[in-house]
């Protein structure tokens, strides 16, 4: 059963770790990853970051993510944090936590999750710099392929072009 | 039978910007059968609506909450979403 949320507010990583294993003992490993924002985009300095996303159906996409790597994996807890909102530079971003028996489900899991969130969740982000200016960032390609080698989708379908 | 469609409008991130606005409801025309009908109606509506869709191949769109193509069937009273490729993570 994963957990899902959406938050302007920080998260606590520890807390969130405790809570995942608390009074379990199947668990064997877990994978972790914690996005943050970088100081600089490009060589210029960040003033900070602004998530938007689409209220409703980004919890959707989310839960569907997290759906799929619980049918692809044998995970024993998982949680996907994503925060919205102003962030400044070195804020956390997103948390994505995948636990399991063994170290190989958890650490794939974790990098699935953390692949889909990114190219299947109705987030964006919009760089903001020390002038006032903003910028939205761009989709990567890299991104679309690193998802794209964990295989067709089942959930949270992208539209093709 | 019915002479237009109503939709409720939602444009995210740049899109948002150029439109003008985060929402609008709309009565479309009966013609505005599928998304990408409903595309070439929108742009028709504004200069900002011209704006944001100028490059369509790099909108994206969802259909009641889900991820669709251009292809993507409307009904009456459906939530129809545009937005850029998603850059969250």
């Amino acid at each position: 059963m994963a957990r899902v949320a959406i938050q302007t507010e920080d998260f606590d990583t520890g807390a969130e770790l405790a809570a995942l294993t608390s009074g379990r003992t199947d668990i064997g490993g877990i994978g972790c990853f914690v996005g943050t924002v970088r100081q600089t985009a490009e060589g210029v300095a960040l003033a900070a970051l602004t998530l938007e996303h689409y209220p409703g159906m980004t919890e959707r996409a989310l839960e569907a993510i997290a759906a799929e790597a619980e049918r692809r994996f044998p995970l024993l807890g998982c949680t996907v944090i994503h925060r919205v909102g102003r962030l400044d530079p070195g804020a956390n971003v997103v948390l994505v936590l995948a636990a399991s028996a063994h170290r190989q489900a958890a650490l794939d899991a974790t990098w699935f999750l953390i692949d889909w969130l990114k190219t299947k969740a109705p987030f964006w982000k919009q760089e903001v710099f020390a002038d006032g200016t903003a910028r939205w960032v761009a989709a990567r390609e890299a991104d679309t392929k690193a998802a794209a080698r964990w295989g067709a989708t089942q959930a949270g379908q992208e539209a093709p072009g | 039978m019915d002479e237009t469609l109503p939709l409720t409008v939602l444009y995210f991130a740049w899109l948002r910007e150029r439109v003008g606005v985060a929402e609008e409801r709309v009565a479309a025309p009966a013609s505005a059968r599928d998304v990408g009908a409903l595309v070439d109606w929108l742009i028709g509506r504004s200069a900002g609506h011209a704006a944001a869709f100028a490059r369509r191949d790099v909108v994206r769109c969802a259909v009641n909450q889900e991820f669709a193509a251009p292809e993507a069937a409307l009904h009456a009273g459906d939530e129809v979403a545009f937005f850029p490729p998603v850059t969250g993570g």
